[in-house]
């Protein structure tokens, strides 16, 4: 069962939930933890291990060959992306803004945009215990994230059977690398704040989450801040409020030192063994 | 010689655009005969990725030897700029094209990358 742990607001606690509850719910069973926020992932700060699998993930993009280019400017017209650019004397390639799609290397007359590997991110996969964690890192300057979330969901599918449950922690935002984690996803828990922001941006994400048709559940996060408004949507909008995490600063302290948190703090335990419940009848519901 | 601005407008009237790769039209000026060329760049905004390259090719095709702007090129322009020998002047951003001209002659324009 894949559950995406995602966001509208930045900084809601995405990665303390995902991390406190994978490592949680390992106590009982296997369970797949990946930090699919490639641009900058972090649940790496909380869980160790010992490193199984490290490995470049590549995506294939154009190069040129000016010796039988006979500068058509057909490269340039079927990408859509502007990552070609035909000048009179010469085919420039923009790998970042490439996505790969072949078009200029299948299309072009001469065979002079053959396709090549570029290095885009940095998989690794850790073990501790029943916890399989994997993390994907973008390298630094590339623009696009969701190749290298797809090659991590595609490598989670190789190694791991969807009995397991995978804890997938997002991007934030309502932005395409979201999608692409929660477009697979069984069950979405949105993580939020009671705060204007994070109601503005919860709203946003529910409406992302409903478009593509998924179950979704809110947490709120560092309740005790900001007003009511969250709680009020939640219930006018009959959406299910999993639980909700007290504000607090040991939290905050455990959390800047890396530290998981629901073996320390009870709040935190209550909250993910009720978020450990809420897939569990999550599952059970859905299976005849 | 041709000097090109980035502006807001079709005239040298017109406000200077400090954008280059969005800028909302291309001037092109010929100093000699005082011919002027414009160009409406404002379909640039349908293109969510690589403004920047697909305005310096028509600074190319449009034959400019100097580029008159405010903030200057990203780093895709740039690329592409260092391979067409344009020399590129910013900081006009406030100025109007007339305006823009006139420092450039004064060389009050500060002259990007190079020395």
């Amino acid at each position: 069962m894949k559950i995406a742990i995602a966001s509208g607001k930045g900084g809601t606690g995405k990665t303390t939930l995902a991390t406190n509850l994978a490592a949680y719910m390992a106590e009982s069973g296997s369970v797949v933890l990946a930090d699919l926020d490639v641009e900058e992932p972090n649940s790496g700060l909380f869980v160790r291990g010992d490193l199984l699998v490290g490995e470049t993930k590549y995506k294939m993009i154009p190069e040129w060959r000016g010796d039988t280019c006979e500068h058509c400017g057909n490269c340039q017209t079927v990408c859509n992306f502007n990552a070609v650019l035909s000048m009179a004397d010469k085919v420039m390639i923009f790998p970042e803004l490439c996505h790969g799609c072949y078009a200029c290397s299948e299309l072009c007359p001469t065979e002079s945009l053959p396709m090549k590997r570029h290095p885009m991110g940095e998989l690794k996969h850790f073990r501790a215990g029943q916890l399989d964690f994997v993390e994907s890192r973008l390298v630094i300057g590339e623009e696009q994230a969701v190749p290298l979330i797809r090659q991590t969901l595609d490598y989670l599918s190789a190694g791991f059977s969807e009995d397991v449950p995978w804890i997938l922690d997002s991007p934030p935002g309502t932005s395409c690398p979201v999608m692409e984690v929660v477009k697979d996803a069984d069950l979405v828990i949105l993580v939020t704040e009671p705060t204007p922001f994070g109601l503005h941006d919860l709203k946003l994400a529910v409406e992302t989450v409903k478009h593509l048709d998924k179950s979704y559940a809110v947490v709120l996060n560092r309740f005790g801040i900001g007003d009511d408004g969250v709680l009020r949507y939640c219930e006018d909008e009959s959406i299910d409020l999993v639980t909700r995490i007290p504000n607090s600063r040991a939290i905050a302290e455990l959390y800047a030192s890396g530290q998981l948190l629901y073996p320390v703090v009870p709040a935190v335990a209550r909250a993910v063994a009720d978020v450990a419940d809420f897939i569990g009848n999550h599952l059970t519901g859905r299976r005849p | 010689m041709n000097i090109a601005f980035t502006t807001q407008g079709p005239d040298l009237d017109s406000p200077m655009d400090p954008r280059l790769g969005r800028t909302r039209y291309l001037i092109l000026l010929d100093d000699e005969t005082g011919d002027i060329q414009t160009v409406d760049n404002t379909a640039i905004d349908d293109v969510s990725h690589g403004a920047g390259p697909r305005t310096v090719q028509k600074l190319v095709e449009m034959g400019a030897a100097v580029l008159l702007t405010g903030n200057g090129p990203g780093g895709n322009a740039a690329e592409v700029l260092e391979q067409t020998g344009i020399e590129i002047y910013v900081g006009a951003g406030e100025m109007t094209a007339k305006e823009a001209l006139e420092a450039y002659k004064n060389g009050a324009l500060k002259k990007h990358g190079g020395a």
